[in-house]
């Protein structure tokens, strides 16, 4: 290699004015425009911004692996002094895997379910540096120890399938490292984990970058994260940088609108649903062949002034103080950043009423055959487990936990959809956990609806959005003919702020977060008292998920709906809920407001979770708990307490009791429920996980 | 593993009943048996006496006894006429009664008699099988290797020139039965009045009249590239273009996963990431493929030996079936029920072998 | 080649037509079908954009090729009254196998002249044949197809919806069809005495009441919110269903206008028999993967009956990979048809349907091979062009 030539104190990666497209046979789509930015040895650079955007395709640019139908068709990249625009195939490959590694958002897919996780490390050495077998093997067992995987020598023997998530990712992470590469790309490396996983990963690839001196393409649409892992970010915006700089510097003193409008509306420590709500950003993300004259963000910029904003390319302009801290808009010299945001209208807090669902002691076992050839014994898999609740008219209760903590199954019990093991479900005045959806009554149906994750699943491909709702109306008995069901469909869009003409369009037509408010309209169709959303905004782009959030917390305090809000995004359920539920592998483990939940006593999962979700806000002081190892399924729960094999507090209690016996719920004031064996006395004694550094 | 081979074996049989219990019902309907008796006995018997001819060859009562009887798992049919003569299904011509067995069907290796051979069932089918073996053993050779390298070749690089042209070649071969490219071929390859074979006769090439030959007859006792070449090209046209779409599909699949991209970034040179990588995933639907193919391959022998007149199995399960040759017919179905079940069988098995997905029990 | 040269002597007055001649003359007698294929070219094209799947075919080549030829065919079929030069059943002269471009004998009051690809064993003019051909496949074919399809649907979605003891059940049955090796199904079910049995008639009156119950259960579900649509759309169907049936699986048609051969019907449910256990099979797999969708899930929060959710809200999202299979179907169907026709299986030995003019000609097949070469161009064409079709539509479906 010719690494002799590159002068170190040179960037690692330099990319200049890259323009990129994808070509169809219609025309060509310009992915990412007039792009530049400088990764130096040993510096991690965030690309952040939201889908669509062109982050990875960046990152895929600088790999050179645009597809057939992408090309680059301006501008270079130069990586050690050398352009990879211009280099060979040959070159390119001898680069790949050697001095540029990659790791991708779906550890599962990125791995070769057909060869074994060491004959995949070693191919690395082999390939760049000759190696021996032997040497190879010793040399990923190094690795893969590494990455803190326990016993290497059977993971090197395992087919990927046999891994968690967590531990692909960590084997994918043992892989781009085999050859100690120069730049590390990371898309969304940690998009498909749980929370308290994700940290674990974050925390392995920082330690790995400084230990290997590793430069560090970090791509996410995460803030929270990007602050964690790197030191400088690039936002993104439409196919633009729009503004760069060092990472305190664009969070504390952002230069751009679009910055600025994104940390509006992110809901972060100190947001509060009716005093201080998010603001979402107006508009919807233009799409590539419908860009605007001059600045992209314009149409939807507080700050747009006609004539100036619309009149030309905007290029990037330094900002003079910062540490090459640059923005691409032309007013960034005139804005009052500090300004407090406009409009801001402050809501009044819905009265919480009387109680209308009731959960006691719901159990929920399901069986399950054995092996996949039905070899095996049946087991029974605990969903839930004794879960108790009350929740109150137009009150919002999160049910917060990460994947096989049960919420699924519990929300499925709720609709009918199965039935109790036992235990009893009141919904207003009726018991209703043995009866199937098919027979209960058209009422009690429509008023307890459900809002789905998924905004691309959630409405039927095939069918336009007004004969969607409309079928909701007949279904639920609402109106007496096709004309009163129309003008009731067209009230719901109303309801939902969605222009009337969306009635004859089809699903594909809408974007995300408009499909998820048909949803909702179809949710609210038969005046539903109780609503399950089931995480109904984590799938939507950031800014989107303010006005969705926001459209739902409306409709609420008009209907007084009992909101069950499943989310895993802790922001999120601090900003908006009253109440907080706390499960794990089908337990309720905390239970209380969301003051009590989110401030010390914690129960020790709630505190690791907490401390897991990054925070984009530099004056918020998190303390790190990493819990070591997977969620353990829910197929085979460990003995006892089901946290007790990853709780650091376990030491605390005398005598191995969360080794042996289910803790108690030990209701603390207020009503605050934990079911932990912990003392008063040491939950008394717990710290905040997050604080506010002085100002 | 043990536990799905036992239970799959199991569901096997019960199939394998199922399916010859039918085949035997429908072979044995009653105008089926009046034909037989009419064609054994006299062509002009009166209904009176078809009826009394076949209450005396066992072929009344119910048909569930019958079929039971035919299985070997009840006792045959033992009659003694008015002149004291006793006759039964397991009785032979100068057997002694009282020395026969009881039982005497399938389970037992009595498969009965072939009206148009004149032999018994299994020394006929036998023979006719290994014909058919050998037919088919030439036909996998050709067809399979043939058919990856294309599905290979095709998929690994979607949209390119090769990618088109062996695409089309493969649509176009799976879109001609055997009796369409059978027909092209003996016209091309095998006629002395067109095709190629008079050219060559012309230019003095050929020492016979034709290239190849038009009947496989001859193959029945010396098999050459020339009485061969044409049935073996002709079942495994149409296999080729099938397995070959499927191999294509599954490897432009394969290739467009994440995996491959890994690879590709990991530095590894393209025919490396075709061997290594993507060959054995996409090698996992073809497998299942070829081998559900062995049933088709059952009808295009029963084309193309008919179009050959080669005396193998297909032939003579058209033989048996055009003459109403019922013990004959029904030990064909046993065989080739039994074959396809195996095939879908060893087609489980291997699937599970070649992914690593599936876990056994 | 060699049959380029006719033998002399054998028509007096007018001379045998020459190979250029004879593509002229189909050329002219295909008339109507290449009117009525430029207006179909030219309207999809003007109007693609706004015709779905339909319209996107038309940009793909392999999916115009094969539209091209799967039409040339349907129309040849439509219009084969104008197309063919004489009746194919006619046996023209004395000659047996005349050439292609013969000149037909006089005597017979005919309005052509020449044999254009020739004539069969019986001097039957092979032309015609072709295209009558053409009817009788396209007829059945697409028909055999579409109820193997219903009944598929109707058994694959339960079963993939519903699953347990009902979808093991149906699998099953659907297994043992599949084991059965295809030849030896059509020699047991297609045979003249298995007709005198009434077992075509038990399999048609079971099968056939099956596409009748689908398109009951179909409005029944999407309507019973409005008993009054209900009752027209169901009632329709009803009538004309029961209706249909009455004529096509007893042949008792009180009116006669439905109506199937004993012969033709048992060809029809031999080859919907055959056909329905692989559509069950496609159906049931794409069930299981569309019903975990948020939509399905949506749909039983709302207490949809499970046939509305089957009906209304899977099948529509499954539509693509099932017209894909049905294009190739009806391909596979009219191999089948074929092989049948090539075992003199069910049709009647004058019937001009390409599998038994294949097989009537390939006893002469090395001498004079027009009789079975054409009908075999013939059956390749058109399959090919459904194959091309099919791929074509899947790519296309693929890209969105």
């Amino acid at each position: 290699m010719t690494n002799a030539v590159w002068d170190p104190s040179q960037p690692i990666l330099e990319i200049e004015n890259l323009s990129i497209s994808f070509f169809t046979r219609m025309r060509e789509i310009p992915a990412v425009m007039d792009f530049s930015c400088k990764v130096m040895a040993g510096e991690a650079m965030g690309l952040v911004g939201e889908s669509g955007c062109g982050k990875s395709t960046v990152a895929l640019g600088v790999m050179r692996d645009l597809g057939k139908n992408g090309q680059i068709v301006a501008g270079s990249i130069k990586f050690k002094g050398r352009d990879l625009v211009t280099m060979g195939e040959e070159e390119l490959r001898h680069l790949r895997g050697s001095e540029i590694a990659m790791i991708y958002q779906e550890p599962m897919a990125s791995l070769n379910p057909a060869m074994k996780i060491g004959a995949q490390l070693i191919e690395v050495p082999m390939i760049h540096q000759g190696m021996a077998r032997a040497e190879a093997l010793a040399l990923a067992r190094q690795i893969v120890a590494d990455v803190r995987l326990p016993d290497p020598d059977r993971i090197l023997n395992a087919f990927p399938h046999q891994l968690s998530g967590g531990q692909q990712q960590r084997i994918v992470i043992a892989m781009a490292l085999m050859s100690k590469p120069a730049l590390l790309i990371l898309d969304e490396p940690t998009t498909a984990l749980d929370v308290t996983v994700e940290a674990g990963i974050v925390d392995l690839v920082k330690d790995l970058g400084h230990k290997y001196g590793t430069s560090m393409l970090f791509i996410s649409h995460n803030l929270g994260l990007i602050m964690d892992v790197c030191d400088r970010l690039c936002v993104m915006y439409s196919g633009e940088a729009v503004e760069t700089g060092a990472v305190a510097q664009v969070f504390d003193d952002m230069r751009h609108p679009y910055t600025q409008a994104l940390f509006r509306s992110i809901p972060l420590p100190g947001a509060d649903k009716n005093a201080r709500p998010l603001i979402s950003i107006p508009g919807n993300f233009p799409l590539p062949h419908e860009r605007p004259n001059g600045c992209n963000f314009g149409p939807r910029c507080d700050y747009f002034q006609a004539g100036r904003c619309d009149a030309g390319d905007v290029a990037m302009a330094d900002v003079p103080k910062g540490d090459r801290h640059a923005s691409r808009c032309v007013k960034w010299d005139e804005v009052d950043w500090t300004a407090a945001p406009k409009a801001r209208v402050v809501k009044e807090k819905a009265p919480i009423g009387k109680v209308v669902l009731q959960m006691a002691d719901l159990k929920k076992y399901y069986e399950v055959s054995g092996g996949a050839f039905g070899g095996g014994h049946a087991k029974v898999v605990k969903a839930n487990e004794t879960l108790s609740f009350e929740a109150h008219e137009g009150e919002t209760l999160a049910i917060v936990g990460e994947s096989g903590c049960g919420k699924s199954t519990f929300a499925k019990v709720l609709m009918g959809l199965e039935t109790a093991t036992s235990g009893t479900i009141t919904l207003f005045d009726e018991q209703v956990q043995s009866t199937p959806i098919q027979r209960r009554r058209v009422d009690t149906v429509s008023s307890v609806q459900m809002v789905f994750q998924n905004p691309f699943d959630t409405l039927n491909p095939s069918m336009t959005v007004g004969r969607q709702i409309i079928r909701a109306l007949e279904v639920f008995h609402i109106g007496t003919s096709d004309t009163e069901r129309s003008d009731r469909m067209l009230e719901l869009l109303d309801l939902v702020k969605l222009p009337r003409a969306f009635a004859e369009r089809m699903p594909r037509q809408l974007s995300g977060g408009q499909k998820q408010r048909v949803g909702i309209a179809r949710a609210f169709a038969g005046g539903a008292k109780v609503v399950v959303a089931d995480e109904p905004v984590s799938a939507l782009d950031v800014s989107v998920q303010a006005a969705v959030t926001d459209l739902l917390m409306d409709i609420q305090r008009q209907n007084k709906t009992t909101l069950l809000f499943i989310s895993h995004d802790l922001s999120i359920v601090r900003y908006l809920s009253d109440r907080v539920l706390v499960m794990y592998l089908g337990h309720v483990v905390e239970m209380g407001s969301t003051d009590q939940v989110f401030q010390p006593p914690y129960h020790p999962y709630t505190e690791a979770l907490l401390s897991a979700v990054p925070v984009a806000d530099t004056k918020v002081i998190r303390k790190r708990i990493v819990l070591e190892g997977d969620i353990p399924s829910a197929m085979n729960p460990p003995p006892g307490c089901p946290f007790q094999t990853r709780c650091r507090w376990k030491s605390q209690v005398a005598g191995g009791l969360c080794d042996t016996t289910m803790p108690p719920v030990q209701t603390l004031t207020g009503g605050h429920q934990i079911k932990c064996h912990l003392g008063a006395d040491v939950l008394a004694k717990m710290d905040p996980v997050i604080t506010f550094a002085a100002e | 593993m043990l536990a799905f081979v036992i239970r799959r074996l199991g569901v096997m049989l019960v199939t394998a009943l199922v399916l010859t219990f039918v085949v035997f019902f429908l072979t044995n309907l009653p105008p089926n048996l009046e034909k037989l008796a009419r064609s054994e006995g006299s062509v002009r018997m009166t209904d009176a006496a078809v009826v009394s001819w076949l209450d005396e060859h066992g072929h009344s009562g119910s048909v569930f006894f019958r079929y039971a009887e035919w299985l070997g798992a009840a006792p045959g049919w033992v009659i003694t006429d008015e002149k004291g003569v006793t006759r039964g299904r397991c009785i032979g011509q100068r057997d002694d009664p009282a020395l026969a067995p009881k039982y005497c069907g399938i389970f037992q290796g009595n498969w009965g008699i072939s009206t148009v051979f004149k032999k018994t069932v299994l020394f006929s089918l036998g023979k006719s099988m290994a014909a058919t073996g050998w037919l088919m053993l030439a036909v996998m050779l050709v067809m399979v290797p043939v058919a990856l390298v294309i599905g290979v070749l095709a998929g690994m690089r979607e949209g390119s020139r090769t990618d088109r042209v062996l695409s089309t070649f493969s649509i176009a071969t799976s879109a001609t039965p055997e009796y369409v490219s059978g027909v092209i071929l003996v016209v091309l390859l095998a006629s002395p009045a067109t095709g190629l074979s008079p050219v060559l006769a012309e230019w003095g090439w050929l020492s016979g009249k034709t290239l190849f030959m038009g009947t496989a007859t001859s193959a029945m006792d010396n098999i050459t590239f020339w009485n061969f070449g044409l049935p073996v090209a002709t079942i495994a046209l149409y296999g080729v273009g099938y397995i070959a779409r499927m191999t294509r599909a599954s490897m432009t699949e394969v290739m467009t996963q994440q995996y491959i991209r890994t690879a590709r970034l990991k530095g590894v040179g393209f025919r490396q990431v075709v061997l290594r990588h993507a060959l054995r995933n996409a090698m996992i639907a073809p497998f299942t493929v070829i081998m559900l193919q062995f049933p088709y391959l059952l009808n295009g022998v029963v084309i193309v030996e008919t179009l050959f007149n080669y005396k193998g199995f297909g032939w003579m399960l058209v033989t048996a079936a055009g003459n109403n040759d019922i013990e004959m017919l029904l030990g064909a179905s046993v065989v080739a029920v039994i074959f396809v079940l195996v095939t879908q069988l060893i087609s489980d098995i291997g699937y599970v072998f070649l992914n690593p997905r599936i876990r056994l029990g | 080649m060699s049959f380029l040269t006719p033998e002399s002597g054998w028509a007096d007055m007018i001379e045998p037509l020459s190979w250029a001649a004879i593509f002229g003359m189909m050329a002219k007698q295909f008339w109507p079908v290449w009117v009525a294929l430029v207006v179909t070219f030219v309207l999809s094209f003007r109007f693609k954009r706004r015709l779905g799947l339909y319209g996107k075919l038309f940009d793909s080549p392999v999916g115009i090729i094969g539209f091209a030829l799967v039409m040339f065919w349907v129309f040849t079929a439509l219009f084969a009254n104008m197309i063919m030069t004489f009746d194919p059943l006619a046996q023209l002269g004395s000659v047996k196998n005349p050439l292609p471009g013969a000149v037909v004998p006089e005597g017979a009051e005919v309005q052509y002249k020449w044999f254009l690809l020739g004539g069969d064993h019986l001097a039957r003019d092979v032309f015609s044949r072709m295209v009558m051909g053409a009817r009788q496949v396209l007829i059945i074919a697409p028909a055999a197809t579409t109820f193997a399809f219903l009944v598929g649907i109707t058994l694959g979605l339960p079963a993939g919806y519903i699953g347990g003891r009902l979808d093991t059940a149906l699998s099953f049955l659907a297994n043992l069809v599949l084991a059965f090796p295809v030849i030896l199904l059509f020699y047991l079910l297609v045979t003249p005495e298995i007709r005198n049995t009434g077992i075509p008639v038990a399999l048609a009156a079971i099968l056939f009441l099956i596409p009748i119950a689908f398109f009951a259960i179909l409005f029944q579900s999407r309507f019973h919110t409005n008993p009054k649509k209900r009752n027209l759309y169901v009632g329709i169907t009803l009538v004309l269903g029961l209706w249909a049936y009455s004529g096509l699986a007893f042949n008792a048609d009180p009116l006669g206008v439905w109506g199937m051969e004993p012969n033709l019907l048992n060809v029809f449910v031999s080859v919907v028999f055959v056909n329905a256990p692989t559509v069950f099979r496609i159906v049931r797999g794409i069930v299981m993967d569309i019903k975990s969708r948020d939509y399905v899930a949506a749909g039983q929060t709302r207490g949809e009956k499970a046939w509305y959710i089957m009906l209304w809200e899977i099948l529509p999202n499954a539509r693509g990979p099932l017209i894909v299979d049905y294009c190739l179907r009806i391909g596979y169907t009219t191999i089948l048809l074929g092989t049948l026709g090539f075992f003199g299986l069910g049709v009647t030995p004058e019937s001009p349907d390409w599998g038994s003019t294949i097989n009537a000609g390939r006893k002469l097949l090395s001498m004079v091979p027009h009789p079975a070469v054409v009908p075999a161009l013939a059956l390749m064409s058109l399959v090919l062009g459904l194959n091309l079709l099919a791929d074509g539509l899947r790519e296309e479906s693929l890209k969105d």
